[in-house]
Protein backbone atom coordinates (compact mmCIF):
# COMPACT_ATOMS: atom_id res chain seq x y z
CA UNK A 1 0.00 0.00 0.00
CA UNK A 2 1.31 3.45 -1.41
CA UNK A 3 -0.37 5.74 1.06
CA UNK A 4 2.07 8.76 2.03
CA UNK A 5 1.82 10.71 5.93
CA UNK A 6 0.70 13.83 4.55
CA UNK A 7 -0.56 16.34 7.02
CA UNK A 8 -4.26 16.08 7.48
CA UNK A 9 -5.44 19.37 6.29
CA UNK A 10 -2.77 21.86 4.02
CA UNK A 11 0.50 20.81 2.73
CA UNK A 12 3.00 22.06 5.12
CA UNK A 13 5.59 24.97 3.47
CA UNK A 14 9.05 22.81 3.68
CA UNK A 15 10.66 25.24 6.27
CA UNK A 16 7.45 24.26 8.52
CA UNK A 17 8.63 21.93 10.95
CA UNK A 18 5.69 19.14 12.11
CA UNK A 19 4.42 19.84 15.24
CA UNK A 20 4.68 16.35 16.43
CA UNK A 21 7.67 14.31 15.04
CA UNK A 22 8.61 10.59 16.03
CA UNK A 23 11.38 9.00 14.01
CA UNK A 24 12.12 5.58 14.33
CA UNK A 25 10.68 5.13 17.92
CA UNK A 26 10.85 1.73 19.31
CA UNK A 27 10.05 0.52 22.80
CA UNK A 28 10.37 -2.67 24.43
CA UNK A 29 9.95 -4.20 28.23
CA UNK A 30 12.45 -6.80 28.22
CA UNK A 31 12.27 -9.35 25.91
CA UNK A 32 8.52 -7.65 24.84
CA UNK A 33 8.30 -5.24 22.14
CA UNK A 34 5.27 -3.16 22.57
CA UNK A 35 6.54 -0.26 19.62
CA UNK A 36 8.33 -1.30 16.97
CA UNK A 37 10.41 1.24 14.17
CA UNK A 38 7.32 3.84 14.55
CA UNK A 39 7.61 7.22 12.08
CA UNK A 40 5.11 9.40 11.88
CA UNK A 41 4.87 13.50 11.45
CA UNK A 42 2.05 15.62 12.20
CA UNK A 43 1.28 18.88 11.31
CA UNK A 44 -2.47 20.46 11.85
CA UNK A 45 -5.39 18.87 11.68
CA UNK A 46 -7.61 15.79 12.97
CA UNK A 47 -5.17 12.53 13.52
CA UNK A 48 -6.77 8.99 14.25
CA UNK A 49 -4.88 6.56 16.08
CA UNK A 50 -6.58 3.44 15.12
CA UNK A 51 -5.70 0.06 16.45
CA UNK A 52 -7.19 -2.94 18.19
CA UNK A 53 -6.67 -3.12 22.02
CA UNK A 54 -3.33 -3.97 23.29
CA UNK A 55 -1.43 -2.78 20.02
CA UNK A 56 0.23 -0.46 21.71
CA UNK A 57 -1.82 2.99 21.08
CA UNK A 58 -1.51 4.19 24.63
CA UNK A 59 2.50 2.83 25.01
CA UNK A 60 2.89 5.03 21.50
CA UNK A 61 0.75 8.22 23.49
CA UNK A 62 2.86 8.19 26.49
CA UNK A 63 5.84 8.25 25.01
CA UNK A 64 4.50 11.56 22.29
CA UNK A 65 3.68 12.63 25.85
CA UNK A 66 7.12 12.65 27.41
CA UNK A 67 5.88 9.84 29.68
CA UNK A 68 7.70 7.15 28.86
CA UNK A 69 11.20 6.81 27.50
CA UNK A 70 11.35 5.45 23.88
CA UNK A 71 13.84 2.04 23.85
CA UNK A 72 14.93 3.97 20.56
CA UNK A 73 14.57 6.83 18.46
CA UNK A 74 13.25 10.42 19.84
CA UNK A 75 9.82 11.75 20.05
CA UNK A 76 9.63 15.62 19.43
CA UNK A 77 6.87 18.09 20.52
CA UNK A 78 7.50 21.67 18.62
CA UNK A 79 10.98 20.65 17.70
CA UNK A 80 11.56 20.03 21.14
CA UNK A 81 12.18 16.61 22.57
CA UNK A 82 9.21 14.99 24.78
CA UNK A 83 11.30 12.86 27.37
CA UNK A 84 12.54 14.57 30.83
CA UNK A 85 11.78 17.76 29.32
CA UNK A 86 9.04 19.28 31.00
CA UNK A 87 9.34 22.44 28.85
CA UNK A 88 6.93 20.55 25.70
CA UNK A 89 3.98 20.77 28.29
CA UNK A 90 3.65 24.86 27.10
CA UNK A 91 2.86 23.25 23.47
CA UNK A 92 0.84 20.24 24.67
CA UNK A 93 -2.22 18.92 26.18
CA UNK A 94 -2.87 15.39 26.87
CA UNK A 95 -5.73 13.35 28.28
CA UNK A 96 -4.78 10.56 29.24
CA UNK A 97 -7.60 7.06 29.90
CA UNK A 98 -7.47 6.69 33.06
CA UNK A 99 -9.69 9.20 34.15
CA UNK A 100 -8.91 9.76 37.74
CA UNK A 101 -8.51 13.27 38.81
CA UNK A 102 -8.36 15.16 42.55
CA UNK A 103 -12.37 14.37 43.02
CA UNK A 104 -12.51 17.10 46.01
CA UNK A 105 -11.72 20.15 43.77
CA UNK A 106 -14.55 21.79 41.93
CA UNK A 107 -13.90 22.14 37.88
CA UNK A 108 -13.22 25.57 38.22
CA UNK A 109 -10.92 25.18 40.81
CA UNK A 110 -9.06 22.17 38.98
CA UNK A 111 -9.03 24.45 35.45
CA UNK A 112 -7.62 27.17 36.86
CA UNK A 113 -4.63 24.99 38.95
CA UNK A 114 -3.85 24.26 35.69
CA UNK A 115 -4.24 28.04 33.87
CA UNK A 116 -2.06 28.21 37.06
CA UNK A 117 0.37 25.79 36.58
CA UNK A 118 0.85 27.11 32.74
CA UNK A 119 1.61 30.26 34.34
CA UNK A 120 -1.09 32.04 32.04
CA UNK A 121 -1.09 36.10 32.42
CA UNK A 122 -4.77 35.77 32.74
CA UNK A 123 -6.14 32.50 34.57
CA UNK A 124 -9.60 33.77 35.21
CA UNK A 125 -9.99 34.43 31.76
CA UNK A 126 -8.66 31.04 30.57
CA UNK A 127 -10.69 28.78 33.09
CA UNK A 128 -13.60 30.32 32.11
CA UNK A 129 -12.83 29.82 28.21
CA UNK A 130 -11.92 26.56 28.56
CA UNK A 131 -14.95 25.96 30.42
CA UNK A 132 -17.45 27.34 28.34
CA UNK A 133 -15.36 24.88 25.19
CA UNK A 134 -16.20 22.33 26.72
CA UNK A 135 -19.82 23.14 27.58
CA UNK A 136 -19.05 23.03 31.47
CA UNK A 137 -20.19 26.19 33.05
CA UNK A 138 -23.64 25.65 34.79
CA UNK A 139 -21.62 22.59 36.63
CA UNK A 140 -18.27 24.25 36.88
CA UNK A 141 -18.89 24.87 40.94
CA UNK A 142 -19.16 21.23 42.17
CA UNK A 143 -17.24 19.25 43.11
CA UNK A 144 -15.75 16.98 40.19
CA UNK A 145 -16.25 13.17 42.34
CA UNK A 146 -20.17 14.29 41.55
CA UNK A 147 -19.74 13.88 37.99
CA UNK A 148 -20.68 11.71 35.27
CA UNK A 149 -18.24 9.87 33.41
CA UNK A 150 -18.55 12.10 30.52
CA UNK A 151 -18.47 15.58 32.78
CA UNK A 152 -15.25 13.98 33.98
CA UNK A 153 -13.59 13.27 30.84
CA UNK A 154 -14.92 16.96 29.74
CA UNK A 155 -13.35 18.69 32.82
CA UNK A 156 -10.07 16.62 31.94
CA UNK A 157 -10.44 18.00 28.38
CA UNK A 158 -10.69 21.85 29.55
CA UNK A 159 -7.88 21.12 31.69
CA UNK A 160 -6.02 20.00 28.82
CA UNK A 161 -6.30 22.88 26.72
CA UNK A 162 -6.25 25.82 28.85
CA UNK A 163 -3.07 26.64 28.05
CA UNK A 164 -4.57 26.51 24.12
CA UNK A 165 -1.76 24.20 23.39
CA UNK A 166 -0.30 23.63 19.86
CA UNK A 167 -0.76 19.73 20.40
CA UNK A 168 -2.86 18.22 21.91
CA UNK A 169 -3.12 14.33 22.72
CA UNK A 170 -6.40 12.24 23.65
CA UNK A 171 -6.12 8.74 24.69
CA UNK A 172 -9.71 6.77 23.97
CA UNK A 173 -11.59 10.63 24.46
CA UNK A 174 -15.08 8.93 23.90
CA UNK A 175 -15.06 6.28 25.76
CA UNK A 176 -18.16 6.23 28.33
CA UNK A 177 -19.51 9.79 26.09
CA UNK A 178 -23.23 9.13 25.28
CA UNK A 179 -23.74 10.22 21.30
CA UNK A 180 -24.72 14.23 22.18
CA UNK A 181 -21.50 14.03 24.35
CA UNK A 182 -19.32 12.79 21.52
CA UNK A 183 -20.81 14.91 19.03
CA UNK A 184 -19.98 17.86 21.29
CA UNK A 185 -16.47 16.66 22.16
CA UNK A 186 -16.18 15.85 18.17
CA UNK A 187 -16.95 19.43 17.31
CA UNK A 188 -14.43 20.69 19.34
CA UNK A 189 -11.26 19.27 18.27
CA UNK A 190 -12.48 20.13 14.61
CA UNK A 191 -12.90 23.50 15.91
CA UNK A 192 -9.01 23.27 17.46
CA UNK A 193 -8.13 21.84 14.28
CA UNK A 194 -9.30 24.08 11.82
CA UNK A 195 -7.58 26.59 14.48
CA UNK A 196 -4.27 25.20 13.52
CA UNK A 197 -3.88 22.98 16.02
CA UNK A 198 -2.76 19.67 16.06
CA UNK A 199 -4.88 16.94 17.13
CA UNK A 200 -4.20 13.31 17.85
CA UNK A 201 -6.73 10.55 19.42
CA UNK A 202 -6.82 7.36 19.78
CA UNK A 203 -9.48 4.57 19.46
CA UNK A 204 -10.08 1.23 18.81
CA UNK A 205 -13.63 1.97 17.35
CA UNK A 206 -13.64 2.01 12.90
CA UNK A 207 -16.71 4.45 12.81
CA UNK A 208 -15.22 7.08 15.95
CA UNK A 209 -12.33 7.77 13.06
CA UNK A 210 -14.41 7.46 10.03
CA UNK A 211 -16.87 10.59 11.58
CA UNK A 212 -13.58 12.63 12.70
CA UNK A 213 -10.50 11.99 11.12
CA UNK A 214 -9.69 12.81 7.16
CA UNK A 215 -6.13 10.95 8.31
CA UNK A 216 -5.42 8.08 10.22
CA UNK A 217 -2.55 6.05 11.33
CA UNK A 218 -3.09 2.44 12.10
CA UNK A 219 -1.33 0.83 14.76
CA UNK A 220 -1.57 -3.33 15.06
CA UNK A 221 0.68 -5.15 17.14
CA UNK A 222 2.91 -1.88 17.58
CA UNK A 223 3.96 -1.41 14.14
CA UNK A 224 2.63 1.62 12.22
CA UNK A 225 0.33 -0.65 9.68
CA UNK A 226 -1.03 2.24 7.49
CA UNK A 227 -0.94 5.61 7.61
CA UNK A 228 -2.45 8.82 5.14
CA UNK A 229 -6.00 9.58 4.10
CA UNK A 230 -8.83 7.44 6.00
CA UNK A 231 -10.89 6.89 2.94
CA UNK A 232 -7.93 4.88 1.00
CA UNK A 233 -7.75 2.72 4.04
CA UNK A 234 -11.69 2.25 4.74
CA UNK A 235 -11.70 1.21 0.74
CA UNK A 236 -9.14 -1.59 1.30
CA UNK A 237 -10.73 -2.65 4.49
CA UNK A 238 -14.13 -2.79 3.02
CA UNK A 239 -12.75 -4.47 -0.20
CA UNK A 240 -10.99 -7.26 1.89
CA UNK A 241 -12.79 -10.92 1.53
CA UNK A 242 -15.14 -11.51 3.79
CA UNK A 243 -15.87 -15.18 5.30
CA UNK A 244 -18.75 -16.61 6.40
CA UNK A 245 -20.13 -19.92 8.34
CA UNK A 246 -23.37 -21.25 6.80
CA UNK A 247 -25.51 -24.16 7.91
CA UNK A 248 -28.44 -24.72 5.70
CA UNK A 249 -30.72 -27.83 4.95
CA UNK A 250 -28.94 -28.70 1.81
CA UNK A 251 -25.35 -27.40 1.84
CA UNK A 252 -24.14 -29.55 -1.15
CA UNK A 253 -26.40 -27.65 -3.19
CA UNK A 254 -26.34 -24.39 -1.54
CA UNK A 255 -22.21 -24.77 -2.33
CA UNK A 256 -23.03 -25.27 -5.71
CA UNK A 257 -25.30 -22.21 -6.34
CA UNK A 258 -22.74 -20.16 -4.74
CA UNK A 259 -20.04 -20.73 -6.38
CA UNK A 260 -21.70 -19.30 -9.89
CA UNK A 261 -21.97 -16.00 -8.05
CA UNK A 262 -19.66 -12.92 -8.89
CA UNK A 263 -19.12 -12.38 -5.22
CA UNK A 264 -18.43 -15.53 -3.90
CA UNK A 265 -14.38 -16.32 -3.56
CA UNK A 266 -14.39 -19.97 -2.73
CA UNK A 267 -16.74 -22.38 -1.15
CA UNK A 268 -15.39 -25.35 1.01
CA UNK A 269 -17.22 -27.88 2.42
CA UNK A 270 -16.88 -27.79 6.24
CA UNK A 271 -18.44 -30.90 7.65
CA UNK A 272 -17.65 -29.51 11.09
CA UNK A 273 -19.27 -29.80 14.62
CA UNK A 274 -21.09 -27.89 16.13
CA UNK A 275 -20.23 -24.93 17.44
CA UNK A 276 -21.01 -21.24 18.13
CA UNK A 277 -24.72 -21.60 16.51
CA UNK A 278 -23.12 -23.42 13.74
CA UNK A 279 -24.64 -26.44 13.95
CA UNK A 280 -23.84 -29.82 12.13
CA UNK A 281 -22.50 -29.50 8.74
CA UNK A 282 -21.85 -26.69 7.17
CA UNK A 283 -20.28 -24.63 4.93
CA UNK A 284 -17.97 -22.00 4.71
CA UNK A 285 -18.05 -19.47 2.14
CA UNK A 286 -15.39 -16.67 1.07
CA UNK A 287 -17.26 -13.51 -0.64
CA UNK A 288 -14.60 -10.84 -1.84
CA UNK A 289 -17.87 -8.37 -2.04
CA UNK A 290 -19.58 -8.17 1.31
CA UNK A 291 -22.51 -6.15 0.16
CA UNK A 292 -23.24 -7.91 -2.92
CA UNK A 293 -22.55 -11.51 -1.29
CA UNK A 294 -25.14 -10.51 1.58
CA UNK A 295 -27.84 -9.48 -0.83
CA UNK A 296 -27.42 -12.59 -3.31
CA UNK A 297 -27.49 -14.88 -0.33
CA UNK A 298 -30.85 -14.68 0.74
CA UNK A 299 -32.40 -14.74 -3.11
CA UNK A 300 -30.52 -18.14 -4.00
CA UNK A 301 -31.76 -19.51 -1.52
CA UNK A 302 -35.18 -18.59 -2.19
CA UNK A 303 -34.56 -19.90 -5.85
CA UNK A 304 -33.52 -23.31 -4.39
CA UNK A 305 -35.49 -23.68 -1.66
CA UNK A 306 -32.73 -24.14 0.55
CA UNK A 307 -33.62 -23.16 3.97
CA UNK A 308 -30.64 -21.16 5.97
CA UNK A 309 -30.29 -22.21 9.16
CA UNK A 310 -27.29 -20.00 9.97
CA UNK A 311 -25.07 -17.03 8.83
CA UNK A 312 -22.33 -16.33 10.99
CA UNK A 313 -19.55 -14.31 9.65
CA UNK A 314 -16.62 -15.90 10.66
CA UNK A 315 -13.92 -12.82 10.69
CA UNK A 316 -15.62 -9.45 11.50
CA UNK A 317 -13.46 -8.73 14.19
CA UNK A 318 -11.32 -5.55 14.41
CA UNK A 319 -8.17 -7.39 14.68
CA UNK A 320 -8.81 -9.61 11.87
CA UNK A 321 -9.95 -6.01 10.06
CA UNK A 322 -6.51 -4.75 11.22
CA UNK A 323 -3.89 -7.91 10.45
CA UNK A 324 -5.58 -8.19 6.91
CA UNK A 325 -4.17 -4.41 6.60
CA UNK A 326 -0.70 -5.64 7.51
CA UNK A 327 -0.96 -7.96 4.97
CA UNK A 328 -1.75 -5.74 2.71
CA UNK A 329 0.99 -3.35 3.23
CA UNK B 1 -0.47 36.24 45.97
CA UNK B 2 1.93 39.19 45.98
CA UNK B 3 3.13 41.41 43.26
CA UNK B 4 7.01 40.33 43.88
CA UNK B 5 5.77 36.57 43.07
CA UNK B 6 4.27 37.69 39.88
CA UNK B 7 6.84 39.45 38.18
CA UNK B 8 9.67 36.82 39.26
CA UNK B 9 10.90 35.99 36.02
CA UNK B 10 9.73 32.88 34.64
CA UNK B 11 13.32 30.97 34.32
CA UNK B 12 14.79 31.37 37.52
CA UNK B 13 14.97 28.55 39.88
CA UNK B 14 11.37 28.19 41.73
CA UNK B 15 11.42 25.84 44.70
CA UNK B 16 8.13 26.16 46.05
CA UNK B 17 4.72 26.00 43.86
CA UNK B 18 1.68 27.57 46.04
CA UNK B 19 -0.58 25.77 43.42
CA UNK B 20 0.89 22.09 44.15
CA UNK B 21 0.95 23.79 48.00
CA UNK B 22 -2.26 23.63 48.24
CA UNK B 23 -3.41 20.37 45.84
CA UNK B 24 -1.34 18.63 48.45
CA UNK B 25 -3.11 20.01 51.47
CA UNK B 26 -6.66 19.54 50.71
CA UNK B 27 -5.72 15.61 49.02
CA UNK B 28 -3.80 15.22 52.68
CA UNK B 29 -6.22 16.00 54.66
CA UNK B 30 -8.92 15.13 52.79
CA UNK B 31 -7.35 11.40 53.04
CA UNK B 32 -9.04 8.71 55.38
CA UNK B 33 -5.57 7.68 55.90
CA UNK B 34 -4.44 10.97 57.42
CA UNK B 35 -7.48 10.25 60.42
CA UNK B 36 -4.91 7.84 61.96
CA UNK B 37 -2.86 10.95 62.71
CA UNK B 38 -5.28 12.12 65.07
CA UNK B 39 -4.81 8.68 67.81
CA UNK B 40 -1.21 8.93 67.69
CA UNK B 41 -0.39 11.89 69.61
CA UNK B 42 -3.61 11.47 72.08
CA UNK B 43 -2.12 8.14 72.82
CA UNK B 44 1.50 9.49 73.53
CA UNK B 45 -0.40 12.47 75.86
CA UNK B 46 -2.63 10.10 77.68
CA UNK B 47 0.48 7.60 79.04
CA UNK B 48 2.84 11.11 79.83
CA UNK B 49 -0.65 11.81 82.13
CA UNK B 50 -0.54 8.52 83.56
CA UNK B 51 2.97 8.08 84.24
CA UNK B 52 2.84 11.42 86.06
CA UNK B 53 1.01 10.84 88.14
CA UNK B 54 2.54 7.73 89.03
CA UNK B 55 5.33 6.69 90.70
CA UNK B 56 7.52 6.70 87.97
CA UNK B 57 11.38 8.72 88.28
CA UNK B 58 11.30 11.28 85.42
CA UNK B 59 14.29 10.03 83.84
CA UNK B 60 12.45 6.37 82.86
CA UNK B 61 9.46 8.17 82.29
CA UNK B 62 11.19 10.56 79.75
CA UNK B 63 12.92 7.35 78.23
CA UNK B 64 10.42 4.85 78.21
CA UNK B 65 7.21 7.37 77.24
CA UNK B 66 8.70 10.23 75.34
CA UNK B 67 11.88 8.69 73.50
CA UNK B 68 10.51 5.14 73.48
CA UNK B 69 6.58 6.04 72.23
CA UNK B 70 6.77 9.81 70.90
CA UNK B 71 10.53 9.68 69.20
CA UNK B 72 10.75 5.81 68.41
CA UNK B 73 6.60 5.17 66.76
CA UNK B 74 4.74 8.43 66.77
CA UNK B 75 7.44 10.97 65.13
CA UNK B 76 8.49 8.33 62.42
CA UNK B 77 5.09 6.96 62.00
CA UNK B 78 3.45 10.36 61.55
CA UNK B 79 6.31 11.26 58.98
CA UNK B 80 5.42 8.15 57.51
CA UNK B 81 1.86 8.20 56.65
CA UNK B 82 2.41 12.05 55.48
CA UNK B 83 5.59 11.52 53.75
CA UNK B 84 3.92 8.31 51.26
CA UNK B 85 0.86 10.04 50.31
CA UNK B 86 1.99 13.59 49.25
CA UNK B 87 3.23 11.92 46.17
CA UNK B 88 2.48 8.31 46.39
CA UNK B 89 -0.98 8.38 46.88
CA UNK B 90 -1.42 10.54 43.47
CA UNK B 91 0.88 8.17 41.51
CA UNK B 92 -1.11 5.46 42.45
CA UNK B 93 -4.16 7.16 41.67
CA UNK B 94 -2.87 8.57 38.54
CA UNK B 95 -3.59 12.16 39.65
CA UNK B 96 -0.21 13.28 39.20
CA UNK B 97 -0.30 13.09 35.50
CA UNK B 98 -2.22 16.28 36.01
CA UNK B 99 0.78 18.15 37.61
CA UNK B 100 3.39 16.11 35.75
CA UNK B 101 2.21 17.56 32.58
CA UNK B 102 2.37 20.84 33.50
CA UNK B 103 5.75 23.04 32.63
CA UNK B 104 6.99 22.95 35.91
CA UNK B 105 10.44 21.42 37.19
CA UNK B 106 10.55 18.60 38.78
CA UNK B 107 12.95 20.36 41.31
CA UNK B 108 9.74 22.49 41.87
CA UNK B 109 7.28 19.65 42.34
CA UNK B 110 9.11 17.61 44.78
CA UNK B 111 10.53 20.51 47.11
CA UNK B 112 6.67 21.22 47.37
CA UNK B 113 5.02 18.07 48.42
CA UNK B 114 8.34 17.53 50.78
CA UNK B 115 8.16 20.67 52.49
CA UNK B 116 4.41 20.34 52.91
CA UNK B 117 4.82 16.78 54.46
CA UNK B 118 8.46 17.64 56.52
CA UNK B 119 5.91 21.04 58.02
CA UNK B 120 2.39 18.57 58.22
CA UNK B 121 4.37 15.73 60.32
CA UNK B 122 6.59 18.20 62.11
CA UNK B 123 3.28 19.95 63.21
CA UNK B 124 2.15 16.92 64.21
CA UNK B 125 4.87 15.36 66.31
CA UNK B 126 6.53 18.09 67.39
CA UNK B 127 3.59 19.48 69.07
CA UNK B 128 2.73 16.04 70.56
CA UNK B 129 6.20 15.70 71.80
CA UNK B 130 6.46 19.38 73.50
CA UNK B 131 3.13 18.50 75.65
CA UNK B 132 4.44 15.07 76.27
CA UNK B 133 8.14 16.30 77.33
CA UNK B 134 6.30 19.36 79.42
CA UNK B 135 4.32 16.83 80.90
CA UNK B 136 6.90 14.11 82.24
CA UNK B 137 9.15 16.49 82.65
CA UNK B 138 9.63 20.44 82.18
CA UNK B 139 8.60 23.43 79.34
CA UNK B 140 12.33 23.26 78.74
CA UNK B 141 12.81 19.54 77.97
CA UNK B 142 9.35 19.60 76.26
CA UNK B 143 10.47 22.49 73.64
CA UNK B 144 13.51 20.71 73.16
CA UNK B 145 12.13 17.42 72.46
CA UNK B 146 9.89 19.32 69.83
CA UNK B 147 12.52 20.98 67.62
CA UNK B 148 14.44 17.73 67.89
CA UNK B 149 11.05 16.19 66.41
CA UNK B 150 10.84 18.39 64.18
CA UNK B 151 14.08 18.45 62.50
CA UNK B 152 13.05 14.30 62.81
CA UNK B 153 10.24 15.34 60.42
CA UNK B 154 12.05 16.72 57.65
CA UNK B 155 14.59 14.11 57.42
CA UNK B 156 12.43 11.17 57.60
CA UNK B 157 9.79 13.33 55.21
CA UNK B 158 12.48 13.27 53.09
CA UNK B 159 13.28 9.73 53.11
CA UNK B 160 9.43 8.59 52.52
CA UNK B 161 8.70 10.73 50.23
CA UNK B 162 11.71 9.27 48.39
CA UNK B 163 10.71 5.45 48.90
CA UNK B 164 7.37 5.97 47.36
CA UNK B 165 8.58 7.92 44.25
CA UNK B 166 10.30 4.46 44.06
CA UNK B 167 9.10 1.42 45.45
CA UNK B 168 5.42 0.21 45.05
CA UNK B 169 5.04 -1.02 48.77
CA UNK B 170 6.55 2.30 50.32
CA UNK B 171 3.92 2.07 53.58
CA UNK B 172 5.32 -1.23 54.04
CA UNK B 173 9.04 -0.72 53.80
CA UNK B 174 8.97 2.19 55.92
CA UNK B 175 7.13 0.11 58.11
CA UNK B 176 10.07 -2.23 58.38
CA UNK B 177 12.71 0.65 58.66
CA UNK B 178 11.08 1.85 61.28
CA UNK B 179 10.30 -1.17 63.26
CA UNK B 180 13.15 -3.21 62.24
CA UNK B 181 15.70 -1.63 61.87
CA UNK B 182 15.34 1.01 64.38
CA UNK B 183 13.19 -0.40 66.89
CA UNK B 184 14.75 -3.98 66.84
CA UNK B 185 18.83 -3.51 65.31
CA UNK B 186 19.06 -0.51 66.69
CA UNK B 187 18.83 -1.18 70.16
CA UNK B 188 20.67 -4.14 69.69
CA UNK B 189 23.58 -3.78 68.00
CA UNK B 190 25.46 -0.25 68.30
CA UNK B 191 26.84 -0.33 64.48
CA UNK B 192 22.78 0.68 63.35
CA UNK B 193 22.96 4.02 65.08
CA UNK B 194 24.62 5.97 62.00
CA UNK B 195 22.22 5.08 59.74
CA UNK B 196 19.32 5.54 62.20
CA UNK B 197 16.96 9.02 62.34
CA UNK B 198 15.60 8.03 65.54
CA UNK B 199 19.12 8.25 67.56
CA UNK B 200 19.68 11.26 65.50
CA UNK B 201 16.54 12.76 66.86
CA UNK B 202 17.50 11.46 70.45
CA UNK B 203 20.84 13.14 70.18
CA UNK B 204 19.07 16.15 68.96
CA UNK B 205 16.44 16.18 72.43
CA UNK B 206 19.33 15.82 74.55
CA UNK B 207 20.85 18.93 72.68
CA UNK B 208 18.02 21.19 72.73
CA UNK B 209 16.71 19.94 75.92
CA UNK B 210 19.97 21.06 77.79
CA UNK B 211 19.08 18.50 80.77
CA UNK B 212 20.74 16.11 82.51
CA UNK B 213 18.15 13.91 82.30
CA UNK B 214 18.22 13.08 78.35
CA UNK B 215 21.19 11.20 77.48
CA UNK B 216 22.20 11.54 73.49
CA UNK B 217 22.97 8.54 71.59
CA UNK B 218 25.94 9.74 69.59
CA UNK B 219 28.26 12.48 68.72
CA UNK B 220 26.09 15.73 67.89
CA UNK B 221 28.32 16.08 64.85
CA UNK B 222 27.47 13.20 63.19
CA UNK B 223 24.13 13.24 63.93
CA UNK B 224 23.96 16.76 62.20
CA UNK B 225 26.00 15.72 59.08
CA UNK B 226 24.25 12.05 58.73
CA UNK B 227 20.67 14.58 58.85
CA UNK B 228 21.84 16.73 56.40
CA UNK B 229 23.02 14.14 54.03
CA UNK B 230 20.34 11.44 53.73
CA UNK B 231 17.75 14.86 53.69
CA UNK B 232 19.84 16.50 50.64
CA UNK B 233 20.88 12.76 49.19
CA UNK B 234 16.95 11.45 49.19
CA UNK B 235 15.66 14.56 47.68
CA UNK B 236 17.65 14.69 44.86
CA UNK B 237 17.53 11.09 43.45
CA UNK B 238 13.31 11.92 44.22
CA UNK B 239 13.84 14.83 41.87
CA UNK B 240 15.72 12.93 39.37
CA UNK B 241 13.24 10.00 39.80
CA UNK B 242 10.64 12.46 38.91
CA UNK B 243 12.14 13.28 36.21
CA UNK B 244 12.16 9.94 34.67
CA UNK B 245 8.47 9.36 36.05
CA UNK B 246 6.98 6.63 33.34
CA UNK B 247 3.19 5.98 33.41
CA UNK B 248 2.02 2.44 32.81
CA UNK B 249 1.19 1.10 29.19
CA UNK B 250 -1.89 -0.56 28.41
CA UNK B 251 -3.21 -3.13 30.47
CA UNK B 252 -5.14 -5.68 28.92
Amino acid sequence: MSIGTEPATKPAAPAEAATLELSTVSKWYGNVVAINDVSMRLGPGVTGLLGPNGAGKTTLLHMMAGMLAPSRGTVRIAGQPAWRNPDVYRYLGLVTERENVHGFLTAREFIRASAKLQRLPDVSAATQRALEMVDLVDAADRRIETYSKGMRQRARVAAALVHDPQVLLLDEPFNGMDPRQRMHMMDLLHRMASAGRTVLFSSHILEEVEQLSGTVQVIVAGRLAASGDYRKIRRLMTSRPHEFVLASSDDRALAVALMAEDSVAGVELTGGHASRGVPEGGIKVRASDYGRFTRALPRIAKERGIRLSAVVPADESLESVFSYLVGAK
Amino acid sequence: MSARTTVAPASGPRLFNPTIAGITLRGLLGRRRSLLLIPLPLVLIALSLLVRTGNVPTKDALQVVVTGLGVAVILPLTALIIGTSVLGSEIDDGTIVHILAKPVARREIVLTKYLIAAVVSGLVAGVSLLIAGTIVASVSVGVGFAVAGLIGAFVYSALFVLASLVIRRAVLVGLAYILLWEGLLGNVLDGTKVLSVQKYVSEFAATFSGSSLVHGPMSLILAIVMSAVLTVGALLIAVDRLRSFSMAGETS
